[in-house]
């Protein structure tokens, strides 16, 4: 369908023949969307880089000059966010790597080897996928809270360890909650990789008398590295930017293991209103790393989109 | 790959087979091989999703508010707060933002995701560069976008209000007037999910074979017609399950609410099931009530899913 041009090559033939009405009229159509769809974030950016008195004066989109540039409001931004970026992190990163592990897993189990009455099984993994979280919250707040407080029991844990603290044991039912809810969606990516990969392969070792879990560590983990790349990309951004979770199970924003989106909001905040230069600040570090992640990976965060959904 | 005879074994018996060879069959069967592999996962998952949902179900059922422990014992489980949920304006005045919400997010999404992905597979330069810049918003947390809409909302110097004084009209209180509130945060979470529906649709534009096009050129058919008449009904697949993901994400929708005031209140008039779950949970202590509201955003959920599951399923596409 696409008729593609992407080679970089200038072209001079073929752009002279494209310069009719219709095709300035796509390009225009194509900047103009990218104008709509990067406005918010240039005059988020613009404004986190001005002072007070050049964000009240000056229109947003606009760079800031002379007088009215300052890096103070990301300094003030970055203390004030740098306990959470840790928490953020020392709670995502395991919290993707055990939801990965498991969604390969389930996948080969439920994919590569057949047997009866998997499909209800992958129908369970699915409805898993588009729960709304509201409908579980009260029970995870009592299951954490008063049923399995794993928190207060591993603080002393937590306390005797070098680098974290005994607050951080406060992350760690957050951690667990997210591995549990990001299992079903990191299957169901996994087995869309799965089913592409020809079934000979998993038969022919079969037939040499590999064992299931041998043919898993041997064949179907190292062939999986660029599906893992895709999973864990997908998942880590989608862990770090989660906020109801850590809403409901980390008691404030003003708590020492509060996460970077649960401080978001209540930045630069004060009572004569909102700080927006402070605010934006913030909230372009608090964008930093999951950016990073997908301008350097975009192709694979489209993809996990595509076959995972929102 | 295959193991229909090793499980055939296991379920038809015959005269000579003892129930220990069964046995033996059985834990050599593929199922009973695999079963750490899917049961581990599935035993977690199992416990969070369904074990949280019947959870659920049992607290609304009791009266449960405040630091008391719900109560359990049979002569206290009732559906009184099922009723009283029911009979509340704000359920009902949330019900209805939240399908506003729903079929207005969801529709344009896709209207919007189609006509980006037709534009981008016309054989534009830099097309994957494109790409990636119309989907840069859904890389974002909604706690994020929430901040940046908030500025570009903000009555004195917001982007938004700048371009409407521009043209000479008076500035709009987007946000901060309940008649139109809900329409600016659908404006913001449009901008934030079209570029989904552009990848999802982008694929299936993209699978389609090209000679459908030439064959409609040599017809005589114009680009427009070929679009709407021929290609577009082919895009049921990617339309649908587009469509599931955004209405399931309009009935959850609460992050984006929640961060543009940082507080359990979301804007006057864009109050939606879920932050009034929240609310009433969270601030409140009314976890039965809650918990009630909470089965019902359930219960609407599975009926977007089920049908989609039983669509795919027959389609055999699962």
């Amino acid at each position: 369908m696409s008729q593609s041009t992407s080679d970089s090559g200038i072209d001079v033939a073929s752009f002279v023949e494209e310069f009719n009405l219709a095709r300035i009229g796509q390009y225009v159509l194509v900047i103009l969307f990218i104008g709509f769809f990067l406005a918010p974030l240039e005059t988020g950016i613009m404004t986190a880089l001005k002072t007070n008195e050049a964000v009240a004066r000056t229109i947003p989109l606009a760079p800031p000059t002379g007088e009215g540039f300052t890096w103070g409001n990301l300094q003030f931004a970055l203390e004030q966010l740098s306990g959470a970026f840790f928490n953020s992190l020392f709670m995502a990163i395991p919290a993707t790597i055990g939801s990965v592990l498991f969604g390969s897993m389930a996948a080969y189990g439920l994919t590569m080897v057949r047997w009866r009455g998997q499909m209800l099984f992958l129908i369970l993994f699915l409805i898993g996928i588009f729960l709304p979280y509201q409908a579980v919250l009260v029970p995870l707040a009592r299951f954490w809270n008063n049923i399995f407080p794993l928190a207060s029991m591993l603080a002393p844990t937590f306390e005797t360890l070098p680098v974290v603290q005994d607050f951080h044991s406060n992350l760690v039912p957050l951690m667990i909650t997210h591995i549990a809810y990001g299992i079903p969606i990191c299957t169901i990516l996994f087995r869309s990789y799965y089913q592409s990969l020809p079934s000979s392969l998993v038969e022919a070792a079969k037939i040499d008398g590999a064992s299931i879990s041998k043919i898993y560590r041997r064949i179907v983990l190292p062939i999986s590295k660029p599906m893992f790349g895709v999973v864990f990309i997908y998942q880590f951004t989608q862990i770090y930017n989660e906020f109801l979770f850590a809403f409901t199970l980390i008691t404030g924003s003003d708590t020492p293991e509060a996460v970077v989106t649960l401080i978001l909001p209540a930045v630069g905040a004060s009572t004569s209103g909102i700080d927006f230069g402070i605010r934006m600040s913030a909230a372009f570090l608090a964008a930093i790393p999951t950016l990073i992640i997908y301008v350097a990976f975009a192709e694979q965060f489209a993809k996990g989109l595509r076959t995972g959904g929102g | 790959m295959d193991t229909h005879e090793t499980a055939e074994a296991t379920t038809t018996p015959t005269e000579e087979v003892d129930w220990e060879t069964k046995l033996r069959y059985f834990l050599n069967s593929d199922f009973v091989r695999s079963s750490p592999f899917w049961g581990i996962p599935f035993l977690i998952m199992g416990a969070a999703v369904y074990g949280g949902m019947g959870f659920n179900v049992a607290i609304s059922l009791t009266d449960a508010r405040g630091l008391t422990p719900p109560d359990y014992s049979l002569g206290n489980l009732d559906l009184e707060m099922y009723t009283q949920v029911l009979g509340s304006n704000a359920f009902l005045q949330a019900t209805q933002n939240n399908l506003v919400l729903l079929v207005t997010f969801t529709t344009v999404c896709l209207v919007l995701g189609l006509f980006l992905a037709v534009l981008i597979d016309q054989g534009i330069r830099y097309d994957d560069k494109v790409q990636t810049i119309y989907l840069l918003p859904m890389s974002l947390s909604f706690v994020v976008t929430a901040q940046m809409w908030l500025w570009m909302f903000n009555n004195n110097n917001g982007l938004l209000n700048i371009i409407v004084t521009a043209f000479g009209f008076e500035p709009v209180n987007w946000i901060g007037d309940p008649s139109i509130a809900l329409g600016s945060i659908i404006f913001a979470l449009i901008w934030q999910f079209s570029g989904y529906t552009m990848v999802v649709y982008l694929a299936g534009l993209r699978s389609l074979p090209d000679d459908q096009f030439e064959a409609a050129r040599v017809d005589g058919a114009s680009t427009v017609k070929t679009y709407l008449r021929i290609i577009i009904p082919q895009l049921k697949e990617s339309s649908v399950s587009a469509a599931v993901v955004l209405m399931v994400f309009a009935l959850k929708a609460f992050t984006f609410l929640y961060a543009l005031t940082g507080r359990y209140r979301p804007p006057n008039g864009t109050d939606i099931l879920a932050t009034l779950m929240v609310r009433e949970a969270f601030k409140f202590g009314k976890w039965a009530y809650a918990a009630t509201i909470a089965t019902y955003l359930m219960v609407l959920a599975l009926g977007v899913i089920a049908p989609y599951l039983y669509y795919q399923y027959r389609q055999g596409s699962l």
